[in-house]
């Protein structure tokens, strides 16, 4: 079976690389395009290690094929900080301990950007709800929790 | 080892800075197992067996060597057949033939999910592809998942050479029952004799497995010169050495791991899988190997921790002294002996002052994936069961719960049942604070329910490195031989900073490979902080030591004349001389003039390890109609010793803390009549997720163990042994339903419900 060619955006950089048909997009940008942070964790959309953005949703890349992602504007976790500048979030998630092992962590990152893209000003209720589908086995959430809300309120007064 | 004592003179050990991994971690820059690759790899995958019992006929691999493609398929053939022997090396006692034939079945697989064969090939297709031509024959058996039956005469036997150890006379037959062990103390009968109240109970608790995030991973070469290198994400780089080297039978010297970061393991990475695998392929192929489980594979193959049944009986008098407590356990091992029935006998009554107490233990072998640790293992099942019925106890004696532990606490002194006298613990304090904690006294509403629950675990020590290394700007690195499964760089970092009196900054902590740092045990049994923090505090005072030296050298004074302060060397006092203080970076620049490079690495075997203690309690509230249970409110008390670096002290209270209200309200094995697991993904087998739960307060209690220099006690395994009961209790008190079964869940509580509505059946 021949690969497909698929162009696309990742990170705000035009990108061009073969797939096969059946080829997931955690595949092809764990495999292919080498951006190794997005991790699979089960490969069947339950643990959200592998959420990206595509075109402001937040969505798992095991679930999407690669050859779908044509034509669209993909965000991982290599784009979320501006050069050596971290993003607010990230730099949260470390002030607050929000990680441990730090599988989860880059999944949670990308879910929150997409959150507070959307609800600048989350309740903690939202926040447990938009990351349920983003499993981590260390922290119990309580860290990761109070590192979102920490960033939504810089970001609200920055 | 002078203790560091005072709390007020530290400057950075109570800090909470920024761990030295964090940013690659926030970034998706850090290397975990399924991360790193090696020039020229190509895939490994395993054939698992579909039948949870069954003899090995043959196993064609003809038709799978022949496809494009394929680089190598290996079976039992490829893997030494190695004897019976008994082993300590990861998180428990191993025997290494057990090991090698749970990696790979030789003449009969003994779980569904059971590898028979291996294969390489250029890529994940071609691998999936080959494994459909391998063509195993297998004589099915028939097969015994529970731990009871698999206990029961006529019970299919799963190893024919398996004889119960610790009965007399030497049995003659061969069982599932591959242990029976005894701790007692006193004289239970007679205890029972003096008791106006007593408690009796059977518990179950289901195997759980520590549901880590990232599926084992890892990457392996071996050379023409035999060679080998490895690249895996566990908790004991040396561990994988060890064990790759045995069930290979290589030279240790010619194996070299690096660790991956690990994404989570909670015990679960303290035994190898797939590396001998990737090592045995590579060697068929000639090329790198490559081998990531799929969380199926997870589940199936790799070891939860053990199911068992708990029976209790506590007896008490009027006033509420326990007069004996007795417990019989039966554990499930999995396919191959080696529950965890030592511990969870040992660590049951362990927060308890009792003078006759009686602990009996069965580990019992069936058709399930071979246990691995997991967080405390053991003590987690038999606290269950004995915190339900110290409650229980309280209920029926009118008694505050914690006073009631308050009054039979086990304190410095207290004997326990495994023989140890206790040193200087603080379960006292502990459940001081969490009576003082306002939760204890906060109002509760319709249907919601209160319980608290303590546990206790050994934690231990053991051989650890730790080197500290100044560099030639005075900036220092710090090397362990321990992986970094939860912010350890940073504590290693802090306690080396402290000692040093530079900047936390200033010091960086890396974890190199097996060949460059001494041996350390696995990352485990909550010894991290502990025993490595002792190895790099002892190395960077013998760099202390040395600095000052080097400033007695350059002031042509004697040694003894020069103190170390804030970082600096001072003369020891006025007639030491009148020399300015010499910062450690103006000695680091001196160093070839003064001796050479400076640096120490320490290897210790720590002993004395403070044993640790927790208190939760836990607010529930359940829905009668659906059986569903919230957690309202939970809190966490806990003795840490000292916290090196307080948030990650929290966090791991935090995260035990909700995966024993996993294990306490979902999670499971469920096993189908065929001896098929059934829910062998996340979807099904449910971990706690951020909207199951309220914030979690961990409440630091610091009783500084005496042995530590600056007073740590392991604070990771603690947390996880209270939440089942404590969970346990408060569904007692928000809907008066006895559970006795966990996990706790819908269905579970519904039927109790109905139970409790329909009329009593005549007794």
């Amino acid at each position: 079976m021949s690969k497909i060619h698929v162009e696309t955006t990742i990170n705000g950089e035009a990108m061009e690389f073969l797939a096969n048909p059946g080829e997931s997009l955690l595949d092809a940008l764990r495999n292919t395009l080498n951006l190794t942070g997005t991790k699979e964790g089960c490969g069947s959309g339950d643990c959200g290690a592998c959420t990206v953005i595509i075109d402001g949703r937040m969505t798992c890349s095991c679930l999407v094929l690669a050859v779908e992602a044509g034509g669209h504007e993909i965000t991982t976790i290599e784009g979320i900080a501006q050069g050596d500048t971290l993003h607010p979030i990230q730099r949260k998630f470390l002030e607050n301990a929000a990680l441990q092992c730090g599988f989860c962590t880059p999944g949670f990152i990308v879910a929150t950007k997409a959150l507070l893209d959307k609800n600048p000003d989350p309740t903690e209720t939202e926040i447990r709800f938009w990351l349920a589908g983003n499993l981590c086995r260390c922290t119990g959430y309580d860290k990761i929790v109070r590192a979102v809300q920490d960033a939504a309120a810089e970001m609200r007064g920055g | 080892m002078t203790f560091i004592g005072n709390k007020s003179d530290l400057r950075v050990v109570g800090t909470r800075p920024v761990r030295p991994d964090g940013v690659d971690k926030v970034t998706g820059r850090a290397v975990y197992g399924a991360d790193a690759t090696m020039p020229g790899q190509i895939i490994g995958k395993v054939l698992r067996s579909p039948h949870p019992h069954a003899k090995i006929i043959s196993i064609d691999t003809s038709k799978a060597e022949k496809l494009p493609g394929v680089k190598g398929v290996i079976t039992s053939a490829d893997i030494p057949n190695i004897p019976s022997e008994e082993a300590f090396v990861g998180e428990g006692p191993m025997n290494f033939r057990d090991l090698s034939l749970n990696c790979m079945a030789r003449d009969k697989v003994l779980y569904e999910g059971h590898v028979v064969a291996a294969v390489a090939a250029i890529n994940d297709a071609v691998a999936d592809a080959a494994l459909k031509l391998i063509d195993v024959k297998y004589e099915i058996l028939p097969h015994v998942i529970d731990v009871e039956e698999a206990m029961a005469p006529g019970a299919p036997i799963l190893h024919d050479n398996l004889f119960t150890a610790g009965v007399t006379p030497k049995p003659t037959t061969a069982s599932n029952v591959a242990k029976q062990v005894r701790f007692t103390i006193g004289d239970v009968e007679a205890g029972f004799a003096q008791a106006d109240v007593i408690v009796e109970q059977t518990y179950t608790t289901a195997p759980v497995h520590q549901a880590y995030i990232e599926p084992h991973a890892c990457v392996a070469a071996i050379a023409a010169d035999g060679q080998v290198l490895i690249t895996a994400s566990s908790q004991g780089h040396f561990m994988i050495r060890a064990y790759t080297a045995k069930l290979l039978g290589i030279e240790i010297a010619n194996i070299r791991v690096t660790n991956a970061e690990i994404g989570g393991g909670f015990g679960g990475k303290t035994v190898v899988y797939l590396e001998p695998l990737a090592v045995a392929l590579s060697k068929k192929s000639g090329r790198p190997v490559k081998m990531t489980m799929t969380r199926e594979d997870v589940f199936r193959g790799t070891g939860p921790t053990s199911g068992g049944t708990i029976w209790v009986k506590v007896g008490a008098t009027k006033d509420g002294k326990i007069t004996a407590a007795q417990t019989v356990i039966k554990l499930q091992a999995g396919a191959f002996p080696g529950s965890p029935i030592n511990p969870a006998l040992m660590c049951a009554f362990a927060m308890y002052d009792l003078a006759n107490v009686d602990t009996l233990g069965y580990d019992v072998v069936s058709n399930r994936p071979k246990v691995a640790a997991y967080r405390a293992p053991g003590a987690p099942i038999s606290s269950f069961a004995a915190e339900s019925a110290i409650d229980d106890l309280a209920r029926k004696l009118g008694m505050d719960p914690i006073d009631l532990r308050l009054k039979n606490a086990a304190k410095q002194g207290s004997k326990t049942v495994y023989g140890v006298t206790h040193g200087v613990i603080g379960y006292e304090e502990v459940l001081n604070a969490a009576k003082a904690h306002p939760h204890w006294t906060a109002p509760l509403g319709k249907n919601q329910g209160r319980g608290v629950a303590t546990g206790f675990w050994f934690n231990i020590g053991g051989e650890s490195t730790g080197g500290v290394f100044i560099n030639e700007d005075g900036t220092a690195s710090v090397v362990t031989g321990s992986p970094d499964i939860g912010g350890s760089r940073a504590s290693m970092a802090m306690m080396a900073a402290e000692v040093l009196g530079i900047p936390y900054e200033k010091v960086r902590a890396v974890i190199p490979d097996t060949a460059s740092i001494g041996f350390t045990h696995v990352t485990g049994g909550s010894r991290v902080t502990y025993a490595t923090g002792m190895a790099v505090t002892q190395a960077a005072q013998a760099v202390v030591e040395d600095l000052k030296k080097r400033a007695a050298m350059i002031w042509d004074i004697s040694p003894e004349a020069v103190e170390w302060k804030d970082g600096e060397a001072v003369p020891a006092g006025a007639n030491a001389g009148g020399f300015d203080p010499l910062p450690l970076a103006a000695i680091a620049l001196k160093a070839a003039k003064t001796g050479g490079p400076i640096g120490s690495e320490i290897s210790v075997n720590a002993q004395g390890a403070g044993p640790g203690f927790g208190a939760h309690i836990c607010d529930i509230e359940v829905d009668p109609e659906t059986g569903h249970s919230t957690i309202l409110r939970y809190t966490a008390v806990q003795d840490v010793g000292r916290a090196i670096h307080p948030s990650y002290v929290e966090g791991q209270i935090q995260g035990g803390a909700v995966q024993g209200i996993g294990w306490a309200l979902n999670e499971e094995y469920i096993y189908n009549k065929k001896g098929h697991m059934d829910n062998a993904g996340f979807l099904d087998y449910r971990i706690p997720v951020a909207s199951d739960l309220p914030m979690i307060e961990a409440v630091l209690v610091e009783v500084p163990n005496t042995r530590h220099p600056f007073g740590v006690r392991g604070v990771g395994e603690v947390p996880i042994v209270p939440p089942m009961a404590a969970v346990r209790n408060a569904i007692r008190g928000a809907i008066d339903l006895e559970m006795f079964h966990l996990p706790m869940s819908p269905p579970r509580i519904r039927a109790a419900v109905d139970a409790a509505k329909a009329p009593k059946a005549a007794e």
